[in-house]
């Protein structure tokens, strides 16, 4: 599905990305893990197709196509979806409008009837009890006075809505308490098929415990240095990424 | 006057002209004040970019055209006016056709006993001695050249007497409609609005063209609020492009009592309006919201003054300007605090949106504060769209000019939501939205 090969990015005339190697197949979840700074929300942002990122060289295919050539809206019309880090609050914008306006833009791509007032808001309103959210959050403006929680959530709330094909969780489990962190583990399972993709980048492998990977890799400097499965995790959580430095300098 | 200028000679001239054809001019006090105030415009002159006050605002477009006084001629039929109307809600309404009040097209409506909605000179006809009263009872002060001209023009208008405890439920709509149909006329109209203890109402004045016809408006508007009472005012400016439009708000409060000005400007070329609101007794609270959109070489500016005068006055101010093509802007938001108004709760913002590389925005606040024991802030921005609001839109399938359009469209509208009355409010939103940058496709996302 997703397919990177020696990805090389530069922002403001600093190489954060340097020869990046991945292969996401259709159906599998990958974590990637790694110390502040190591470029995992600037490999997320150059996925989801940001402004200001330079690809020096490398290429990224995703379900065959060069995704490197699509704008951000395009992309996540043909199913990439990227839950931020720091979601964005916009004053004034809706979220109701917001949400119908993603949906029906994703619809469109793929050929569907947009729909209407009644059907969106039953889809929303069944979204939302998944996630435990409140049906106030529609009538607010776009993350204002969301609470980080409250934030989180609601990127899983319009992944939910979206249902991309490869959805990237940048740090979703950051700040979060057990009850968030079950529910946003919630929504991601509820996505997972063997036609989706997921990539979630976290410090701590305690949402890996809800949402078992696939693969695990440690994102160091701009390139992955190290791959393995769940116990990989497990012994990053408990002895850092030192270890893990020494090995690649080692060998 | 020997040494006036010819843009002042202009006026005296046409002062000597008209004066004696002016509503009340058979009243000696007001033959004194009009003429009082001719000379201190022509004393004054017009302000000039030395003044701190006008520094950004070049009133030479003004100064050339030599405006003559509308003419009470213009015929205008319902449905050319009906437009106008707040379509959702019934008003009260006085409608001023080139700056004169036509009686065919208002529909002052069914008022509570006390309530007086009246045009001006109408009024002066009728009640000259009500009006003596007020005008004495008003701030007389010409501050600038503008306010004398209208003190000394000013040929109509509207007047609302608000009694003690007197409710006025809905929106009292004031529509001045330009017609175009007189060649480089100005109309100097004024607006009295007296509420007494206790009482309560919303006054919208609308500003409107037929075309796009060249004028100038040069208007004023006198508020007393008396202890306990509450008045909402809306001006809904969306004149003709081409229209030159001065204006002069000025507040007086009485203790305990609430003003709430919401501004809106989105026509004109050169638009300039002062804002003044004395906080004269202690527990009065103001609110100053608004937003101007320009775009062409629009020029606008906004200055506001708040007198914190006695203790525990609030005051809380939002402005916002969207600038786009050549388009000019000015804030300028003092506040003084005076001795002994302690307890003061005073906060100002301006947050401003540059579209385009040429648009410009001069915004500054202008705090004075001699008292103690006070809460006061204030903050102004100048920016482009935010980079981090667009991708995240984007990233959610969003187009780039529907994403661009919408950012706009939620920065005004934050300003918009905060109108109490849903008729201006839907009104306003629809203004906007047909402003706006790729106003089809954020139509499309927000209907
Ligand atoms: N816009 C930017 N301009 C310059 N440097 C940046 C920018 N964004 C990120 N960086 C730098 O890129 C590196 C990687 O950042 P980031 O991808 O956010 O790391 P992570 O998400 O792994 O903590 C850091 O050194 C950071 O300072
Ligand atoms: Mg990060």
């Amino acid at each position: 599905m997703l397919s990177i090969k020696n990805l090389h990015v530069t922002v403001d005339g600093k190489e954060i990305i340097r020869g990046l190697n991945l292969e996401v197949k259709a159906g599998e979840v990958h974590a990637i893990m790694g110390p502040n700074g190591s470029g995992k929300s600037t490999l997320a942002h150059v996925l989801a197709g940001r402004d200001g990122y330079e690809v020096t060289s490398g290429e990224v295919s995703y379900e065959g196509e060069n995704l490197l050539e699509h704008s951000a809206d395009e992309r996540a019309c043909s199913g990439v979806f990227l839950a931020f880090q720091y979601p964005v609050e916009i004053p004034g914008v809706n979220n109701t409008y917001f949400l119908k306006a993603a949906l029906n833009a994703v619809r469109r791509h793929r050929g569907e009837p947009e729909l209407d007032a009644m059907d969106f808001l039953s889809l929303v309103k069944e979204r939302l009890k998944v996630l435990h959210m409140d049906e106030s959050l529609l009538q607010r403006a776009v993350n204002v006075g969301f609470s980080g929680g409250e934030k989180k959530r609601n990127e899983i709330f319009q992944m939910a809505i979206m249902e991309p094909k490869l959805a990237i969780l940048d740090e979703t489990d950051s700040g979060l308490d057990i009850d968030a962190l079950k529910d946003v583990a919630d929504g991601v399972n509820a996505l997972r098929g063997d036609d989706r993709a997921i990539i979630i980048v976290t410090h701590y492998q305690r949402l890996l415990n809800y949402i078992v990977p696939d693969q695990v890799h440690v994102l160091d400097s701009g390139r992955i240095v190290k791959s393995g499965n769940h116990e990989l995790a497990l012994q990053l959580e408990e002895q850092g990424y030192l270890w893990v430095r020494q090995e690649t300098a080692s060998a | 006057m020997s040494d006036v200028s010819p843009s002042v000679r202009h006026y005296v001239d046409q002062f000597e002209r008209v004066a004696g054809s002016l509503p009340g001019s058979d009243l000696p006090w007001l033959r004194a004040r009009r003429e009082s105030a001719i000379e201190r415009f022509s004393e004054l002159g017009f302000p000039t970019r030395r003044n701190e006050a006008w520094k950004y605002t070049r009133l030479a477009p003004i100064e050339k055209r030599a405006f003559v006084p509308a003419a009470a001629t213009s015929e205008v039929s319902s449905a050319e006016v009906e437009r106008f109307y707040l379509s959702e809600t019934d008003c009260h309404h006085l409608v001023f056709v080139d700056g004169h009040y036509s009686a065919p097209l208002s529909s002052p409506g069914e008022l509570p006993a006390g309530v007086l909605i009246e045009d001006l000179s109408g009024a002066l006809e009728r009640t000259p001695e009500l009006l003596a009263e007020i005008f004495a009872d008003g701030d007389s002060e010409n501050r600038h050249a503008f306010s004398a001209l209208n003190s000394a023009f000013m040929h109509d208008g509207a007047l609302v007497k608000l009694p003690k405890d007197g409710v006025v439920s809905y929106p009292i709509h004031l529509i001045f409609v330009a017609t175009g149909k007189q060649d480089d006329f100005v109309t100097n109209p004024r607006v009295v609005i007296h509420a007494d203890r206790g009482s309560r109402a919303a006054i919208v004045e609308s500003y409107v063209s037929l075309n796009d016809a060249v004028y100038f408006n040069n208007m004023r508007t006198d508020v007393t609020v008396g202890a306990s009472a509450c008045i909402e005012h809306y001006k809904l400016q969306r004149e003709s492009r081409k229209a030159f439009h001065i204006s002069e708000l000025r507040v007086h409060q009485a203790a305990a009592s609430a003003f709430h000005s919401h501004s809106f400007s989105f026509g004109g070329a050169l638009v300039r309006n002062d804002i003044r609101v004395g906080l004269d007794a202690e527990d009065a609270t103001c609110t100053l919201n608004g937003l101007f959109l320009a775009d062409g070489r629009q020029h606008v500016d906004y200055h506001t003054y708040i007198d914190h005068r006695q203790p525990r006055c609030v005051s809380q101010e939002l402005y916002k300007g969207i600038l786009s093509g050549r388009a000019r802007g000015v804030f300028n938001g003092a506040v003084y605090v005076h001795p002994g108004a302690i307890k003061t709760d005073a906060h100002q913002s301006n947050n401003n949106l540059l579209l385009s590389r040429d648009a410009e925005i001069d915004t500054k606040p202008q705090l004075e504060i001699y008292a103690d024991d006070v809460k006061c802030s204030h903050g102004a921005t100048i920016g482009q769209l935010d980079e981090n609001m667009l991708f995240y839109l984007r990233s959610r399938g969003i187009q780039e000019q529907s994403a661009r359009g919408l950012l706009v469209y939620g920065f005004a509208r934050d300003i918009i939501d905060r109108i109490e009355v849903n008729a201006i409010r839907n009104r306003l939103a629809e203004s906007l939205l047909r402003w706006l940058p790729h106003a089809d496709q954020v139509r499309k996302i927000v209907q």
